[in-house]
């Protein structure tokens, strides 16, 4: 257990929980657009709306508070040591430079301090939305279909979502590629496939996510006989 | 060429600095930084003022000494190079040039340009050394190394500690410094009796001493004189794991008991 403790106490710990749960993080949104890919299947909503119900039955009940409990979990974690190596980080320079001329440092890499609340904000409003139905939007229990067309038809519900998806992009774009590093996996000779591997699967999620609001302000996605 | 310089000076660790106003004609593209500066304190000396104070030794990029932050770029605007190697026909007539020293918790100001980098030093000392059998030559080539690593560990080594690293990390993270050491020894089969503990001791104490940790914005591969890469910080990651749940503490070589 001391172990533990003392790993847990150093930074390159901290990092490594960071890591850890952020690629349980970035699995479960992966996963999560998957299953709204359903909203394309162009049958009135009935496949994800099944979907949706299946996650919710008695049947699927332990899996589901499984995965709630798990990701409660990560964010808690991932925010906690994110919180103190960022105070550690600040403290480690208390006289700034007066001219700083940055070589290589990314935006993604510097904005991971700001995407990540921006992120936190709009997870909290998206549950508000779409689980709880509490954000003071339409929504009916069950009808994922028809609270996810009613929702993004308004242009701020959309501009909000695209704008968290996009500060997204950026997190994951810096935090998948970190993360071989802090895990320890690389090697000069892997650099370019590590940044590829970081990039393509930041882009398959950014993509399929940012599709959502289009296709339904498009009126590729929309309520057969108009609002239900 | 003529210059106007803004020059970080600070009498000593404990007094505020400030940034002062000088102006330098007749500056040959020949000269060093160093030897610009060398000129410049000809002059204040010359005028009965108190010279900036800048550190510096073999002048050929090679000890680690000199340092500053010019215009915001660790060593000056050309990569690879230490200050001393930078010359001043990189810059423009009537360019202004601000020089400031290393930025960090962990290196505080002496006077001027000139910090304390004894926490490295300190860092060294838990670490960095390996446990040889003393007395006559051991037999060359006695002990095998594969190409493969004898590369890496002689690109790790190249590290002169200037502290470029720290100053430029947004974190003021030592990271590339402490694992330039840790692949230089723990490479070679040298190496090998010490590996994990070193990492332990040495990651450690670079962050008891106050230098923030990696948060892999590559910014010191950038400026690193030596051009190490980060990719040596990922090693000492995997090290630090490893040492984390693997190395023995305390038990007199005896496994703890219950």
């Amino acid at each position: 257990m001391s172990a533990l403790a003392a790993y847990w106490r150093s930074a390159v710990g901290k990092k490594m929980v960071m890591a850890v749960t952020g690629l349980i993080l970035f699995a479960y949104v992966f996963v999560h657009m998957l299953g709204n890919l359903q909203l394309y299947a162009g049958d009135g909503g009935k496949a994800i709306n099944e979907y949706a119900a299946f996650l919710h039955s008695t049947r699927a009940a332990p899996l589901l508070w499984a995965a709630r409990i798990v990701l409660i979990l990560c964010v808690v974690l991932h925010v906690w040591a994110a919180i103190v190596l960022t105070i550690q980080a600040w403290g480690a320079r208390p006289v700034r430079y007066a001219k700083r001329v940055y070589r290589e440092v990314g935006y993604a890499a510097r904005t991971m301090v700001w995407s990540g609340p921006i992120i936190g904000a709009f997870i909290v409003y998206h549950i508000l939305h779409l689980t709880c139905g509490s954000a003071g939007l339409p929504f009916q229990e069950l009808r994922a279909y028809e609270n996810v067309v009613n929702g993004f038809t308004l242009w701020y519900v959309s501009a909000f979502y695209i704008v968290a998806v996009l500060m997204l992009m950026l997190h994951f774009n810096h935090g998948l590629w970190s993360w071989f590093q802090t895990l320890g996996w690389s090697h000069p000779a892997q650099d370019r496939a590590r940044r590829c591997v970081a990039n393509l699967l930041t882009a398959i999620v950014v993509i399929g996510d940012l599709s959502f609001p289009i296709a339904v302000l498009a009126g590729l996605i929309k309520i057969p006989g108009g609002v239900a | 060429m003529k210059l106007t310089l803004h020059i970080w000076r600070q009498k000593a660790r404990s007094n505020k600095g400030g940034f002062q106003l000088y102006t330098l004609a007749d500056v040959s593209e020949h000269m060093s930084f160093l030897e610009m500066l060398d000129v410049l304190n000809e002059e204040l000396v010359v005028k009965g003022e108190e010279p900036v104070h800048f550190e510096h030794d073999c002048r050929e990029g090679i000890c680690g000494c000199c340092g500053a932050v010019v215009n915001g770029e660790p060593h000056g605007p050309k990569s690879g190079t230490t200050l001393c190697q930078l010359h001043m026909r990189h810059f423009h007539d009537n360019d202004e040039i601000w020089i400031e020293p290393f930025r960090s918790k962990a290196f505080p100001i002496l006077k001027d340009l000139i910090v304390d980098r004894g926490a490295f030093d300190r860092i060294i000392q838990v670490g960095g050394f390996i446990a040889v059998r003393t007395g006559s030559a051991p037999d060359a080539n006695g002990i095998t190394v594969s190409k493969e690593s004898s590369d890496l560990a002689m690109d790790a080594a190249e590290c002169i500690g200037c502290g470029a690293c720290v100053a430029s990390c947004p974190n003021g993270s030592a990271s590339l410094f402490v694992s330039a050491k840790l692949s230089h020894l723990g490479l070679l089969p040298q190496g090998q009796p010490e590996r994990l503990k070193r990492a332990l001791a040495m990651i450690r104490t670079a962050e008891a001493e106050g230098f923030g940790y990696c948060s892999n914005y590559g910014e010191c591969e950038a400026v690193c004189p030596k051009r190490i890469g980060i990719h040596h910080i990922a090693r000492a990651n995997c090290d630090f794991h490893k040492a984390s749940f693997m190395v023995y503490q305390g038990t007199g070589g005896k496994a703890a008991v219950g």
